[in-house]
């Protein structure tokens, strides 16, 4: 593999991480205010599928990625009113939301658009484009740096730059700020947040509120960004993905970014190098690679890689007591 | 120049949920500067009181004054605004903050953290300067013990400028020592014109450190009186609304055959610590064993082994033949064959399943009974219901209701029915630890009374208690435990708080020339080893 190849691996692995980024992100909030969140993958679809029929409709994807952040909000609030206000099972309400999303995309989009569930394909403004960063072009001749800033840093679409960036401005609010604070105590002990004089329900609004947002972004990066218009199912799963990713991060976000990667890169060597030649003694299959990411999730999950300690009160409904 | 105005004053409080009031029409003045009491057993309203004057709940009538000015109260925040500040029975902190977050934490002064944290630092130094409350800023809560844990809880008070502070039962979780050094620190803040608000049920702590004190009973606020002028006996009748025994009343011990005999056991913990080294004693027929000590010294393994689940060796003969030892086949049940019956030191958890109705709780254990089935297959529910109706009767378990879950009864209830459990099987050993553990005074005094009875009639208890008055009171000899041995045997009406004090710090009449403070530094460095070990 020569050094190029290796940049475009690598390059490939930022976009295919973005979304996975995104939702892990998302849930890091939520779960930190100690609601767990299994229903990302359910707020990413709806997203992804309104984002590109509004984006189609209008043929702006600014308009198209509002619409889909404001439709992941809506789900994200529906989870607030079951599991906050009326302290339901907050594992239940995440499924049932995903099982929503599930059907309610297809059903609506073989009703508007006759094509089993499918968006029309998006073009131009309706879609997000490239980014080429200042000095790309001149500073490619410049040995090492120069194509890892122009193939790799270079090129991408806005959304990939926002989840990036969001990383380290998910640290700073997290361990930076007042609302940082409130946010992990109120996921650890309630209660301490609650003496303290500050709403607990209203600290966990503000934290799915956010949750909302960023899912909005990554259902909509897949569907106007990844790809070019919303396919059934299209989140695959990255939902659990990047729940999984949350766990292994610890719910830190540094972290999170780390673990995101990892997946991203499995995705992207399934994606680049269909079957794999071991030395011409055998070849890996794509079914393989492309399982890859499942696998590690499954791993981590079960608990393999060291014990990750959740925030104390996650999944807890909060009843004031003396 | 007018009176001082009362730096609290409730006026006509009324509380109800549901069917059960909790306040009825309680009207109460604090005096600023003083250290204010409220005593009353568990459900008597106090914490409900307190909860209304720190806004967790609303009261359905009446009015707060705080320092002459009517204030309202709807939440949290409007309390720590009129200048209270409240201890919580259970800390409210977050384990993996450090100190300083925790005292920060909704106390912020702006959007970012960095300046509040860093005011907040300087605060707390000056904070250990006036008060003497020193704690490391940047541990974490849970890495200190729980006596700095409920420092952190004053400083948090403190920090939010509280005038006025409520501690609920403070000392509940605390060693002895650690307990005198919480009243010095409230001594301290009185001196400098803070006003204290102590809910206690524990009659030692109102004579020794308030200047007035109110006693609640069932809801209504039945007196208020100076400290001076009142006595524990008074207070207590006060409290309970009958004239309670403070003393236990029993007669001489009739010892006769031994029953129980342990020689040179030793328990080492699944963590390969060595809990119990080398211990051995008797208990005869109609007598009472009291093993003193501080908590985590042996004494719960030494009743685990004893009752089936813990595993030791040595040997332990019960009416003459040995039990077994290993583990492998001794268990709660093999115990019960053998008529040893057990009320552990937890009932919560070990006890009671919290969860399940009284008259399921009253089986286990005692499910194979014949007489609790109905055919070989199901079991006779109604014949187990009436039984546990009877025994909860005869243990005056209140409400008598079998079909209510554990979890619904008060402590001292839940205790008296693990209590009727045991005692109505006769056993020839009863194992008891902490009988009167977070139990009102009424119901300690009927427990005691029980106790007492199954000795009368003829049978071997083994009493474990970290209450010393408990062990004086009820033990006919007393045995001293210290990391895992046991330092000696008193008799009650030989000895004293003083000489057994020592004795639990490990200190033998040989070398019992030490000053009182030596001994409080050992006793505490015992509570704070025996805690480290539990966690880990």
């Amino acid at each position: 593999m020569d050094f190029l190849q290796f940049l475009l691996t690598l390059d490939s692995t930022l976009r295919l991480s973005t979304v996975l980024l995104l939702a892990c992100l998302a849930g890091l909030f939520s779960e930190r205010s100690g609601i767990v969140d299994i229903g990302l993958e359910g707020k990413m679809l709806i997203s992804a599928f309104v984002a590109a029929a509004i984006a189609y409709e209008s043929g702006s994807v600014w308009v198209g990625l509002a619409a889909g952040m404001a439709a992941s909000l809506v789900f994200a609030m529906i989870h607030g009113v079951a599991s906050i206000l009326y302290r339901g099972d907050q594992i239940i309400s995440g499924v049932a939301l995903n099982f929503f999303a599930s059907g309610l995309t297809v059903v609506v989009g073989d009703a508007v658009y006759g094509q089993g569930g499918q968006t029309p394909v998006l073009a131009g403004g309706a879609r997000f484009n490239e980014i080429t960063l200042p000095f790309a072009e001149t500073l490619s001749g410049v040995p090492l740096l120069g194509p890892i800033y122009s193939e790799l840093i270079s090129g991408h679409k806005p959304l990939v730059y926002v989840a990036f960036l969001a990383v380290p401005l998910v640290w700073w609010v997290l361990f930076r700020t007042r609302f940082g604070l409130r946010l992990r105590a109120v996921g650890e002990n309630p209660s301490s947040v609650d003496t303290a004089g500050v709403s607990v329900v209203g600290m966990r609004f503000k934290a799915l509120m956010i949750t909302g947002l960023l899912c909005g972004i990554a259902g909509a990066y897949l569907s106007t960004s990844q790809a070019a218009g919303f396919g059934k199912e299209m989140t695959a799963g990255r939902g659990y993905i990047a729940l999984a990713a949350l766990i292994f991060a610890k719910w830190r976000p540094i972290h999170a970014m780390g673990a995101c990667l990892l997946f991203g890169l499995l995705e992207a060597i399934a994606n680049l190098y269909p079957n794999i030649d071991v030395f011409g003694l055998f070849t890996i299959p794509v079914q393989f690679t492309q399982t890859l990411p499942y696998i590690l999730t499954v791993i981590i999950l079960g608990g393999f890689i060291g014990r990750a300690m959740p925030p104390a009160s996650i999944g807890q409904p909060y009843v004031k007591e003396r | 120049m007018t009176e001082t105005a009362p730096a609290i004053e409730l006026k006509g409080i009324s509380k109800s949920f549901g069917p059960v009031q909790a306040n009825k029409d309680i009207s109460i003045r604090v005096m600023p500067g003083t250290i204010h009491g409220i005593i009353g057993e568990n459900g008597a309203g106090k914490s409900t009181l307190m909860s209304i004057l720190y806004g967790f709940y609303r009261a359905d009538s009446g009015e707060i004054f705080i320092n002459g000015r009517k204030t309202e109260i709807p939440d949290s925040q409007a309390a720590i605004r009129a200048g209270i500040g409240m201890v919580f029975q259970h800390f409210k902190l977050v384990k993996v903050f450090s100190v300083l977050e925790n005292v920060v934490l909704g106390a912020e002064d702006g959007e970012m953290l960095t300046p509040s944290l860093v005011k907040a630092r300087d605060e707390l130094t000056s904070l250990a300067r006036d008060y003497g409350l020193n704690v490391d800023p940047d541990a974490l809560i849970e890495e200190i013990g729980v006596g700095m844990q409920q420092r952190v809880e004053i400083l948090k008070a403190l920090y939010r400028q509280a005038d006025i502070l409520i501690l609920d039962e403070p000392t509940g979780v605390l060693t002895p020592a650690e307990a005198d050094q919480l009243f010095r620190i409230l001594a301290r803040l009185k001196d400098e014109g803070k006003t204290i608000i102590l809910i206690t049920h524990k009659l030692r702590e109102i004579m020794e450190i308030t200047d007035t004190v109110s006693v609640m009973r069932r809801g209504e606020m039945t007196a208020t009186v100076k400290t001076a002028d009142t006595n524990p006996t008074d207070l207590a009748e006060r409290m309970v609304g009958r004239k309670v025994l403070l003393r236990v009343d029993k007669t001489p011990a009739k010892p006769r055959e031994t029953i129980v005999q342990v020689r040179n056991l030793n328990v080492t913990d699944s963590a390969g610590v060595h809990r119990v080294k080398d211990v051995s004693f008797e208990i005869r027929g109609g007598e009472i064993l009291g093993l003193a000590g501080v908590a985590g010294n042996g004494q719960s393994e030494l009743l685990e082994v004893l009752g089936g689940y813990e595993a030791a060796t040595g040997e332990v003969l019960v009416n003459g033949s040995p039990i077994d030892l290993t583990g492998a086949h001794s268990d709660g049940q093999s115990r019960r064959a053998r008529s040893i019956a057990h009320v552990p030191e937890d009932r919560q958890h070990e006890g009671l399943i919290m969860n399940f109705q009284a008259w399921e709780n009253m089986a286990f254990g005692y499910h194979h009974d014949p007489a609790y089935q109905r055919n070989r297959l199901l079991m006779d529910n109604t014949t187990i219901r009436a039984d546990t109706r009877a025994k909860m009767e005869r243990f005056d378990v209140r409400p008598p209701d079998p079909d209510l879950a554990a979890k619904s009864f008060s402590g001292g209830n839940q205790q008296k029915l693990v209590l009727a459990r045991e005692i109505e099987r006769n056993p020839d050993l009863l194992l008891v630890g902490q009988p009167t553990r977070g139990v009102d005074i009424g119901a300690i005094e009927f427990i005691h009374q029980q106790i007492i009875a199954l000795r009368d009639a003829g049978k071997a208890i083994l009493l474990v208690s970290v209450e010393l008055d408990e062990i004086l009171g009820l033990s006919d000899r007393i045995a001293v435990m210290f990391d895992g041995r046991i330092m000696g045997e008193r008799l009650p009406h030989e000895t004293d708080e003083k000489e057994l004090g020592l004795l639990m710090a490990g200190i033998t009449d040989t070398e019992a020339d030490h000053s009182v403070a030596e001994v409080e530094a050992q006793l505490a460095e015992a509570g704070g080893a025996a805690r480290k070990e539990g966690r880990a």
